[in-house]
C-alpha cells in the first residue's frame, strides 16, 4: 500500500515524512525521523519511555499512529533543551541524580515538563501520580520526584 | 592523601554531575535499540508457543521464499557444542545449556523458547517469514512449580539429568540438578539447647529484573569472518566470549561495542539475541539487528527463580540464636543452574551462629531459565530466615532491632560459607535504623512496622583501566564496564583524587573489547570496587611518570619530587628550589621529556569487602480490599566509603523498591498449557511513582581496607531484606503471618478473610 504524506511540526521545525498505515508515532520518530531519544520499553503504553507532548498534551507515541501526527505540533525530549542550554528539569535531573541508567530519563523529562504547565505548583502526590504512567527500576523513584519538586519551585521563584 | 585512605580527600565523597548526564538528559544518549548500519536487516525470532514439546521437525522453505527474506536459521546452524561448565556473571552455567538456551535444539523447554529466527529487509517481511516457519511439535506433559518437579513421575526436562550431591548417585533422571549442604557445628545437638524453636516453609515468586530496555543488538559478519557486534549488556567482553564459544568462532575474530545499557540489575549477564544476529548476518552478508519485544523480554529472558524455603531456628529465653536450619528449593528454569548456592551462603550471614546447616536444591521446570538477578539467590533465602526471627522475636516478646543486635555478624563471626568476617557494618546498620527518627513515629490502626537486615558477598574480579594525559593536562580513563548507573563518574572521581586535578578535568569512556584490556562483566556490585581500583593503580602509575618527568625536568632525583594537589612540588629544601610544574606543564612539554603520559593497570581485585543493610518499613492494610501501603521506608546501609554519594543513596532506594514490588506485586501467572499470561508490563506490575514514598538511606561508612578509598559494593545488598521487612510489617499491623510472596491484595484479602472465620 501506498504511503501517505504527512506534515507536521516537531520540536518547532516543520517536517516532512511518509509512513504506512500501521506504523506508530514512535516507530516514526525513532525509523524514520531518527530522532532516538524517545525510547520505546513496552510499545502498549505502559512504561511511558516514549512519551512526546502533540499540542501541549502528553501522550505515548507507541499508541499514536504516525498519520495522526499530520497538522500537529509534536514535541520530543530533543526539543527540550535550548541549544546547548538545558532545560531546568534537565538541569535538576544531574544535579539529584535522578537517573542510573537513563533509559526511562527522556519519558520522565518530557512528562515532567507537561506536569509543570499544567501544574506549576504540584505537591508531592500529584506529582507521583501524574508520572506514575512512568516506569523506571533503577532509581526507586524518590530522586526523580525530588527534582520535579524543587524543580517547580525555582520556576516559580523564576516567574 | 591521609594514610588509611579515606580521610583528607577533595574528590572522593562529593556529588559531582555524572560525565555522561547531559548525553542521557537530552536523549544523545546511544542504547541498544538506537544503534544502526546501512543496509541493515530486521531479525526476529520464532518462539515455542508450549512448555515443553519434542521438535518433530522444522520446515523453513516457504519462509525462505518470501519476498525480502534474506536468511533464516535455527538450531542446525550452530556448532553442536559439548557439556561444558562455564561462570556466568553471579552463578553457574553450561555453555551447552546456554547454546540450547538461546536456541532449541531437539526439545522446547517453555512458552517462548526460541525455535527459529529470520532476517528480512524489514519488520512486515520478517513477521510474514516467521508466520510461515512450520514446526512440528509434539507436545509433552509439563511442570511449573518446584515441589511438583520435585516429585517422582513429574515430566523430566532432560532425560540426562541425574541429581550430583547426593550419594550414591541416584541411576534415573529427575529434574534434580544438584542438592547441597553448607554446614556450621552440629546443628542437630544446638537444637536441643533451644528453649524456643520456630519452624516454618515460606514460598517465593520468581520475578523479572523489569529493566525498561528490552535487549538489543546489532551484528555484523565481514567475508573475512571478522564479527561486529554493537549491544547493550552488562559486559561487552562478556559478550565476546560467549558469542565466540557458543558459534566456534576465535575471539579474535569479535570486536563488541558496548552501547548504552537501560538497565539489567543481572539480566543482560548472557547472551539471548547476539550469537542469533552473528548468524543471520553470516547466512545474509547484512548487518542484523535484532531487538526483543516487551513481550519476548517476559517470555524468553531470565526472571530470577522462585522458590521454596523451610527454615528452623532455635533460641534461649534471653534472645542469644542457638541454632539455624534451613532447607531452599529454587527452580531454576529449564537448564540447571539456579541462585540456590548463594541462597544457601547468604541465608543466615547476618547472624552469629556456631551451629548452622542450609540444604539447598538446583531444580529444573518449564519456565524461561533464571538469569542473575541483583544479589542472586539471596532475596528468596532472607524471606524465610528473616520471617521466621521476626516470628522469634515475637514469641519472645523482644524487639526485632535488639534482638538481630544481640546476634548480629560481626568481626570474627565465621560464616557458614566459610569465612571470618573483618571489618563489617551489621552491627552499624542496626544501630542507624535505632537511631533514625522513623524507628519512633507512632502508629495507627491497620499500620505495622517491620524489619530485616540483609546481606551479599559483594566481589572483585579481573579489570582493567588505561589512563593517558592528554596534551592538555586532561585525562581520559577508559575502562571495560558497562556503566549500568553511574560508575562512568566513580572512575572518573578517583582517577582525579589520584591526579589531584578537577573531575570535570577526567573524562571516562566505556571502550570496546579491542580497546581497552579484558574486563570481567558489571555485576556482582563489583565496578566501583575492582575497576576502581584498576583506575586507582593507573592512575598512581601516572602520577609516578609525571614525578619522573619533573625530576628530568629539574634535573634531580625522581625521589626528590613530590606530586601535590595536581602539580610536581620539590619534596623539601634539599631538593631544589623550582617552582611547582602543573599537569598541564608537564603535559605540555611530554613531547621533550620522553613521549606522552599514560599507564594501564590490570589486576584481579580481592577482598571486596561484604555488605549489610538493614531496612525498616511501615505499612497500612486495607482489611477490605486487601492493599498494603507503604507508608515509611528507612533502607542503612554500610558501603564503606561512599565515591558518589547520590548514586549510593540511587541504589539503595533503586534496590529497596525493586524489593517493594517482589514482595507486593511481582509474579508470573502460567495457564494450565504453561503459557504466560502476564508477559508484559500492564498484568506484571512493577512498582510506579504513585505505590511508594520517599525512601529514606542511611549511609554507614565502615571502611573496606582492601580498597584504596575503602569503597564497598553497593548494588545488591538494598534488594535483599525488603520482602521480609514488609511481611513482618504487615504481621504487626494485622497479627497474620504472610508466608508467599507476592503478598497481593488478593492474597492479604484472603488471608483477613480467614483469620475472621477462625475467630468466629
Amino acid at each position: 500500500m501506498a504511503k501517505h504524506h504527512i506534515s507536521t511540526t516537531i520540536n518547532g521545525e516543520p517536517v516532512e515524512f511518509l509512513c504506512s498505515t500501521e506504523q506508530t508515532m514512535l516507530d516514526v520518530l525513532r525509523d524514520e525521523l531518527h530522532l532516538t531519544g524517545t525510547k520505546e520499553g513496552c510499545a502498549t503504553g505502559d512504561c511511558g519511555a516514549c512519551s512526546i507532548t502533540v499540542d501541549d498534551r502528553l501522550v505515548c507515541s507507541c499508541l499514536m499512529l504516525g498519520v495522526e501526527a499530520d497538522g500537529h505540533a509534536i514535541e520530543t525530549i530533543e526539543g527540550m533543551a535550548d541549544g546547548d542550554k538545558l532545560h531546568p528539569l534537565q538541569q535538576k535531573f544531574l544535579e539529584y541524580a535522578a537517573l542510573q541508567c537513563g533509559i526511562c530519563t527522556p519519558g520522565f523529562l518530557v512528562a515532567s515538563k507537561a506536569l509543570l504547565e499544567h501544574n506549576p505548583d504540584p505537591t508531592e502526590e500529584e506529582a507521583r501520580y501524574w508520572l506514575a504512567g512512568n516506569l523506571c527500576r533503577c532509581t526507586g523513584y524518590d530522586k526523580i520526584i525530588r527534582a520535579v519538586l524543587d524543580t517547580a519551585a525555582d520556576m516559580r521563584g523564576a516567574s | 592523601m591521609a594514610p588509611d585512605g579515606t580521610t583528607g580527600l577533595k574528590v572522593v565523597g562529593t556529588r559531582p554531575i555524572r560525565p555522561d548526564g547531559v548525553d542521557k538528559v537530552t536523549g544523545r544518549a546511544q542504547f541498544g535499540a538506537d544503534f544502526q548500519l546501512p543496509g541493515q536487516l530486521v531479525g526476529k525470532v520464532l518462539r515455542s508457543p508450549h512448555a515443553h514439546a519434542r521438535i518433530r521437525s522444522i520446515d523453513i522453505s516457504k519462509a525462505e521464499a518470501i519476498p525480502g527474506v534474506k536468511a533464516v536459521m535455527t538450531a542446525a546452524d550452530m556448532p553442536d557444542i559439548p557439556s561444558e561448565e562455564a561462570f556466568v556473571g553471579e552463578g553457574p552455567a553450561n555453555f551447552r545449556d546456554m547454546s540450547g538456551n538461546t536456541m532449541a535444539r531437539d526439545k522446547v523447554l517453555y512458552d517462548g523458547h526460541a525455535v527459529a529466527a529470520v532476517a528480512a529487509t524489514g519488520a512486515a517481511a520478517a513477521d510474514a517469514a516467521l508466520a510461515a516457519i512450520e514446526v512440528d511439535y509434539e507436545v509433552l506433559p509439563h511442570v511449573i512449580e518446584v515441589e511438583d518437579a520435585m516429585v517422582e513421575g513429574a515430566p523430566v526436562l532432560h532425560d540426562d539429568m541425574f541429581t550430583s550431591g547426593v550419594d550414591p548417585k541416584p541411576t534415573t533422571p529427575s529434574n534434580v540438578a544438584k542438592r547441597m549442604v553448607f554446614e556450621l557445628g552440629d546443628v542437630d545437638a544446638a537444637f536441643e539447647k533451644a528453649d524456643i524453636v520456630i519452624e516454618r516453609k515460606y514460598k517465593t515468586a520468581p520475578v523479572h529484573q523489569g529493566y525498561i530496555e528490552p535487549h538489543a543488538c546489532v551484528a555484523q559478519y565481514a567475508a573475512d569472518g571478522q564479527v561486529q557486534i554493537y549491544c547493550s549488556s552488562q559486559g561487552q567482553f562478556m559478550v565476546r566470549a560467549y558469542v565466540a564459544k557458543l558459534l566456534g568462532i576465535d575471539i579474535s575474530e569479535i570486536r563488541v561495542t558496548p552501547l548504552e545499557i537501560g538497565g539489567g540489575f543481572g539480566g543482560k549477564t548472557l547472551v539471548y539475541l547476539e550469537p542469533l544476529a552473528v548468524v543471520l548476518s553470516r547466512k545474509s552478508g547484512r548487518p542484523v539487528k535484532m531487538t526483543m519485544t516487551r513481550e519476548e523480554v517476559f517470555r524468553g529472558s531470565g526472571p530470577t527463580s522462585g522458590g521454596t524455603v523451610w527454615v528452623k531456628i532455635g533460641a534461649k529465653r534471653d534472645g542469644t540464636i542457638v541454632a539455624g536450619d534451613a532447607v531452599l528449593k529454587f527452580q531454576a528454569g529449564a537448564y540447571a543452574g539456579s541462585p540456590v548456592g548463594p541462597g544457601c551462603m547468604t541465608a543466615f550471614a547476618v547472624y552469629d551462629l556456631q551451629d548452622v546447616r542450609i540444604t539447598g536444591y538446583d531444580v529444573v521446570t518449564n519456565r524461561p531459565k533464571v538469569a542473575a538477578y541483583r544479589a542472586p539467590g539471596a532475596p528468596i533465602s532472607n524471606f524465610g530466615v528473616e520471617s521466621a526471627v521476626d516470628e522469634l522475636a515475637r514469641e519472645l516478646d523482644m524487639d526485632p532491632v535488639e534482638l538481630r543486635l544481640m546476634n548480629a555478624a560481626k568481626k570474627g563471626t565465621k560464616a557458614a560459607y566459610g569465612p571470618t568476617f573483618g571489618d563489617i557494618g551489621c552491627v552499624e546498620t542496626l544501630e542507624a535504623v535505632k537511631d533514625h527518627p522513623n524507628y519512633k513515629v507512632p502508629l495507627g490502626p491497620n499500620q505495622g512496622r517491620g524489619v530485616a537486615s540483609g546481606f551479599w558477598f559483594n566481589i572483585g574480579g579481573e579489570s582493567s583501566a588505561t589512563v593517558n594525559i592528554n596534551e592538555d593536562g586532561t585525562a581520559v580513563v577508559a575502562t571495560g564496564n558497562p556503566d549500568i548507573g553511574g560508575s562512568r563518574a566513580s572512575m572518573a572521581m578517583m582517577a582525579a583524587e589520584v591526579l589531584g586535578i578537577d573531575v570535570e578535568r577526567v573524562r571516562p569512556i566505556v571502550a570496546d573489547t579491542s580497546s581497552v584490556g579484558y574486563c570481567f562483566l558489571t555485576g556482582g556490585s563489583r565496578v566501583t570496587f575492582a575497576t576502581g581500583m584498576a583506575v586507582v593503580e593507573a592512575s598512581k602509575a601516572v602520577v609516578n611518570e609525571l614525578k619522573a618527568r619533573a625530576a628530568k625536568t629539574w634535573d634531580i632525583p625522581v625521589e626528590a619530587v613530590e606530586w601535590q594537589d595536581g602539580q610536581a612540588v620539590p619534596a623539601g629544601s634539599n631538593a631544589g628550589d623550582f617552582e611547582p610544574l602543573s599537569l598541564e606543564d608537564i603535559a605540555a612539554r611530554s613531547g621533550r621529556t620522553g613521549g606522552p603520559i599514560a599507564s594501564t593497570s590490570s589486576l584481579n581485585a580481592q577482598g571486596a569487602g561484604p555488605g549489610f543493610g538493614t531496612h525498616l518499613v511501615d505499612v497500612e492494610v486495607d482489611r477490605e480490599t486487601g492493599h498494603v501501603k507503604v507508608l515509611r521506608y528507612l533502607a542503612t546501609q554500610d558501603a564503606g566509603r561512599a565515591i558518589h554519594p547520590s548514586y549510593v543513596e540511587g541504589q539503595i532506594q533503586g534496590g529497596a523498591v525493586q524489593g517493594i514490588g517482589w514482595a507486593l506485586n511481582e509474579e508470573y501467572i502460567y495457564d494450565e498449557q504453561g503459557r504466560l499470561e502476564n508477559p508484559g508490563f500492564l498484568d506484571y506490575r512493577i512498582p510506579v511513582a504513585s505505590d511508594l514514598p520517599m525512601i529514606d538511606t542511611v549511609v554507614v561508612e565502615v571502611p573496606n581496607p582492601r580498597h584504596p578509598y575503602g569503597a564497598r559494593g553497593v548494588g545488591e545488598v538494598p534488594i535483599v531484606p525488603p520482602m521480609a521487612a514488609m511481611a513482618n510489617a504487615i504481621q504487626d499491623a494485622i497479627g497474620i503471618r504472610m508466608t508467599e510472596l507476592p503478598m497481593s491484595p488478593p492474597k492479604v484479602r484472603k488471608a483477613v478473610d480467614e483469620q475472621a472465620a477462625a475467630e468466629e
